[in-house]
């Protein structure tokens, strides 16, 4: 899996790198090195979504961001030795929870139960070959109904926080 | 044979997932600048959407959109939950941003250090 | 001024196919992957495209702050109007057995508006944030 590794040297960038600007693009290199992985992983659906809202929205907001405030990140001034030992720690308690997963690929394990339960009954109920689509939008119609509010308040909060009546002037604090 | 090659392929796509996460835990931990954390918050989030999505894959599957010819698919239920999570994470990522940047209209600054600097004193 | 020519050149041939790009990932997303979000924010790019090569004042004239503002929470009243449809037509909340005469085709129409709300709310929300962010300016 060399897109893995990519994807980890990726990520060892972004940690080090101290020029903000540069760690922006970094980000997006990564999305789309996500987005690959993804697709490597016959998640189609999501791979698209990843590629244009990680790589094109994210880095967007993210630039727009850093033009309005600085660019450089200040050296830091405490010793990384405490915050790398709890990594440490939380990384080996991580590796120890997930190695007591199945094996990779096999049909048989516990996560797949529900799923080809789906696949089987798209066509025949909605008429919809794309099973992903049917599932999000009528099986589990309620889940997208909240993710449209979460996007539809978060809108909102941007607009009220940023928001100026006029060029001029300081806006209400 | 193509046990041990899951078995290689699960291990080391594990310990990238370990990886990715505990970098970006890193970097909310140690790092003072409020961008950057926000930043770390997306890595360790995109990291948790490979830990879902990878269980998912059967080998010798292919993408779950019914086609003729196909009987085997991959699991279409983690794809529709990290697609709502992704969605999610970027709506977060903008609020995050917008908050940082009335930060450093009040302050002056986005260095955590210098703000508790600011609020101490003042 | 040769640098801008070359840009404002290609921008005009890609930004129509963008376009068209994201309406037909819209209504292809039954067939092959694609949907309401995916196509909502290559929408939202393809309007943040003309902004950088145009300037805020040009897309604000094509489509001013208040028509975003209102349509960010249109889609929303979209899906929502679907679901106290389902209800009006006699079954639960958001169940679309009853939008028309058969089962298979009730299905299909609600997920074909619920997606279209879907690719309203994230178009508009992406252009909105765009727009707060670029009017802001630096002091």
């Amino acid at each position: 899996m060399v897109l893995l590794a990519l994807l980890a040297a990726t990520t060892i960038g972004v940690v080090r790198v101290r020029n903000l600007f540069a760690v922006a693009v970094l980000t997006g290199v990564y999305s789309f090195l996500m987005a690959s992985v993804l697709i490597v992983l016959d998640a189609v659906d999501v791979a698209m979504t990843e590629a244009s809202v990680g790589a094109g929205i994210g880095m967007v907001l993210m630039l727009g961001a850093l033009y309005l405030t600085k660019t450089d990140e200040a050296p830091p001034a405490h010793s990384p030795l405490l915050p790398l030992f709890v990594a440490g720690v939380t990384g080996a308690v991580l590796i120890w929870a997930v190695s007591g997963q199945p094996p990779f690929g096999m049909a048989a394990t516990p996560v797949h139960l529900a799923g080809p339960d789906y696949v089987q009954r798209s066509v025949a109920e909605t008429g919809i070959p794309n099973v992903v689509t049917s599932v999000l939008a009528s099986y589990r119609g309620f889940d997208t109904l909240g993710e449209t509010i979460v996007i539809f308040t978060a809108g909102i909060a941007v607009l009220l926080l940023l928001k100026r009546a006029s060029r001029d002037g300081d806006g209400s604090n | 044979m193509s046990e041990i090659v899951g078995g290689l392929i699960a291990h080391f796509n594990q310990w990238i997932t370990v990886f990715l996460m505990v970098s970006g835990l890193y970097i909310v931990i140690a790092r003072g600048n409020m961008i950057k954390k926000l930043i770390g918050l997306s890595l360790f989030q995109t990291s948790v959407y490979l830990l879902y999505i990878a269980p998912g894959k059967i080998l010798g599957g292919t993408p779950p959109i019914k086609a003729a010819g196909f009987t085997v698919y991959a699991n279409p239920l983690p794809h529709v939950l990290i697609l709502t999570a992704i969605v999610v994470g970027i709506a977060t990522l903008a609020l995050g941003l917008a908050l940082v940047i009335r930060i450093n209209e009040a302050y002056g600054t986005i260095e955590e250090d210098e703000i508790f600097a600011r609020e101490s004193e003042g | 001024m040769r640098l801008d020519v070359i840009l404002r050149v290609t921008t005009k041939l890609i930004l129509p196919l963008m376009l068209l790009f994201a309406v037909y990932v819209q209504f292809h997303g039954d067939y092959g992957p694609g949907g309401g979000f995916q196509a909502g924010v290559i929408a939202g790019a393809t309007f943040i495209l003309f902004t950088l090569i145009n300037g805020l004042g040009a897309v604000m004239r094509i489509i001013p702050v208040a028509v975003v503002e209102a349509l960010i929470p249109f889609g929303a009243l979209i899906y929502a109007g679907v679901g106290v449809a389902g209800m009006l037509t006699g079954g639960n909340f958001l169940d679309y057995s009853h939008l028309a005469h058969d089962p298979v085709h009730g299905q299909e129409w609600g997920v074909f508006l619920v997606e279209l709300g879907v690719f309203v709310t994230v178009s508009a929300t992406m252009l909105a944030i765009f727009y707060t962010f670029a009017g802001r300016g630096r002091r």
